[in-house]
């Protein structure tokens, strides 16, 4: 435990050094204040529209920039300490793979969390300091389950990360590949799905297609930060699909944990099974 | 208890062999020289040592334990050849997170800094140090914890002839507190003076292993004699000529001396005919170096086909 812990405050002091928790700390508050301020602005008006289209705002832009950022944050973890010509050194210490990737993993999980409690709780506060007549309690609420879900959402792609970390032995094509995958699941996989919809003219099981939203991390937070409003009509596009999904919150949020707890499996059994 | 043991140890890299049936042990308070050709299995040697890697064959214990196990790892100092640091850190900053991680006390940082001589640069992020500095941080790093084996390849590179005999010095100390010391270096006029042992790895397989002098004995090489004559060559040569009744005696003359190599068993009964006949003005006596014996087991093969990987 010691040694996990060791990594993963080296991990965090290095993002204080490098300005990464700041610069992603800024980059969500202003994020989060500039929707809450121009989300009328469809309308025609300039203010604080509501609460859960803010939420569903967020969510909808949380969705392109979380996984970016967690994807940048770790996809050199292991191939930049191979690189740098670290990685032996470090295993010739009392130290396993194991520990040293969950190190890696409670290092930048940290940042994240971090720098998304910092800036979007920042700006859940402005919101109810400034704006009149919300409802505290509602936002609160609202802003909890948002930063939990984009929590967890950030664990699931530095997960992710980790797996092409530790299977590729250069920092480029480790690169590329995290862009594969941010680009798959954020625009790639909707538009595979709906294509599937419409080409099967109905032909496919009902039941079985509102489940392959829980394939996609970022459908089920989406999913998870706008059904929590019981206004199953925000949903737009696939997401639709969602409403007949049989599942409640629960079960979304399960499905993010199992997001980030799999891909992490499979990182550590890659990387204890890698030649050095 | 060995510092390692390594019994019949094979080991295979996809389908080719990298070592094979090494049988090698190190104790404490020793210094033992590991050579060979590049791709010669050194590196894997040290590996296997550290547990980085298992072997297909044979058995390595290491300080007692099971090499990889974190109680052995933690009495283990390890330099490796190129050694590499994170560049955005100081050289303390460095050493503390080293030294947490193998659970050393804090407090020996500045001091293990002081003593590689990086005293003064150790506010200072590493991409600003030299290759010789990198080396000496490299250092400070395996000595971390007061390591009980302590494995060095190529030690020496990069560093400054006062910065090399400062090294050596350190290692005596530590082997004469009891450390056992593995050395690898292609320097081999310098690390001559300071190691107990010499393991020659060619191709795989150990060639040879032991004392200079068993080394020497097991190579068989001559001995080479320079002489100056006290009154003529001629008269020299021939003391020298009625002394060694066996063949294999080389004469040759350069510059008014004259050189005899001649067989190690026969070197002493040359020496007392030379001396009793009063023909000898001067002499000196030159044993195998551990380059000579290096190139005599490795072989004068060329560099054409030692240019495997390690």
């Amino acid at each position: 435990m010691n040694s996990i812990w060791t990594i993963a405050r080296k991990e965090l002091s290095d993002s204080l050094r490098n300005r990464w928790l700041m610069a992603i700390s800024l980059v969500f508050a202003t994020l989060a204040l500039g929707i809450a301020w121009f989300g009328a602005a469809a309308s025609g008006q300039v203010g604080y529209a509501s609460t859960p289209a803010t939420i569903a705002s967020l969510a909808s832009l949380g969705i392109f920039l979380i996984p970016l950022i967690a994807l940048l944050l770790a996809y050199d973890a292991i191939v930049g300490e191979e690189e740098g010509g670290t990685l032996l050194l470090l295993l010739t210490y009392p130290l396993s793979r194991s520990q040293l990737l969950l190190g890696k993993f409670l290092g930048h999980g940290l940042t994240l969390a971090l720098a998304t409690v910092i800036g979007f709780g920042v700006a859940g506060v402005a919101i109810a300091v400034l704006v009149e007549n919300v409802a505290i309690a509602s936002l609160a609420a609202a802003m909890l389950r948002f930063i939990g879900s984009t929590v967890l959402l950030g664990w699931g792609f530095i997960a992710l990360a980790y797996v092409i970390s530790v299977r590729v032995s250069e920092k480029p094509i480790a690169a590329g590949l995290a862009l594969a995958i941010w680009f798959f699941f954020v625009l790639i996989f909707d538009l595979m799905l709906l294509g599937t919809l419409v080409a099967s003219e109905g032909q496919f099981s009902a039941e079985l297609l509102p489940w392959l939203l829980m394939l996609n991390p970022t459908d089920v937070y989406r999913l998870l930060n706008i059904v929590a409003f019981g206004d199953t009509a925000q949903l737009s596009g696939v997401l639709s699909l969602g409403a007949d999904l049989p599942i409640g919150a629960t079960g979304l949020w399960i499905g993010l944990v199992l997001w980030f707890a799999i891909p992490l499996a499979g990182a550590l059994l890659l990387f204890r099974n890698r030649r050095i | 208890m060995s510092c390692f043991r390594l019994e019949n140890v094979s080991y295979r890299y996809d389908k080719s062999p990298v070592l094979t049936g090494i049988d090698l042990t190190l104790e404490p308070g020793e210094i033992l020289g590991l050579f060979g050709h590049n791709g010669a299995g050194k590196t894997t040697c040290i590996k296997l040592i550290l547990g980085l890697m298992n072997p297909n064959q044979g058995s390595v214990s290491v300080l007692g334990g099971h090499a990889g196990d974190p109680q052995v790892t933690q009495h283990i100092g390890y330099l490796p050849e190129n050694v590499m640091f994170y560049p955005q850190l100081t050289g303390r900053e460095i050493l503390n997170h080293f030294a947490r991680l193998k659970g050393a006390s804090l407090q020996q940082v500045p001091q293990l800094l002081e003593q590689v001589g990086l005293g003064d640069a150790m506010g200072a992020r590493t991409k600003t140090y030299s290759k010789g500095m990198r080396q000496r941080l490299g250092l400070a790093q395996a000595l971390l914890g007061k390591p009980r084996l302590l494995m060095l390849d190529e030690p020496t590179v990069g560093l400054d002839p006062v910065a090399t005999a400062d090294l050596y010095r350190l290692l005596r100390e530590l082997r004469d507190g009891g450390t056992g010391i593995v050395l690898c270096s292609h320097v081999l006029p310098g690390v001559e003076p300071y190691i107990d042992r010499a393991a020659i790895l060619t191709d795989g397989a150990l060639k040879a292993a032991g004392d200079l002098a068993a080394l020497r004995r097991q190579a068989n090489m001559p001995v080479t004699l320079s002489l100056e004559p006290a009154n003529s060559i001629s008269a020299l040569e021939h003391v020298i000529d009625r002394a060694s009744s066996s063949s294999g005696l080389i004469i040759k003359t350069d510059s008014g001396r004259l050189r005899v190599d001649v067989q190690p068993r026969e070197k002493m009964a040359l020496l007392n005919a030379v001396m009793a006949s009063g023909e000898v003005a001067d002499l000196s006596i030159h044993q195998p170096s551990l380059e000579d014996i290096y190139v005599h087991f490795i072989g004068s093969g060329g560099l054409a086909h030692r240019g495997g990987s390690q």
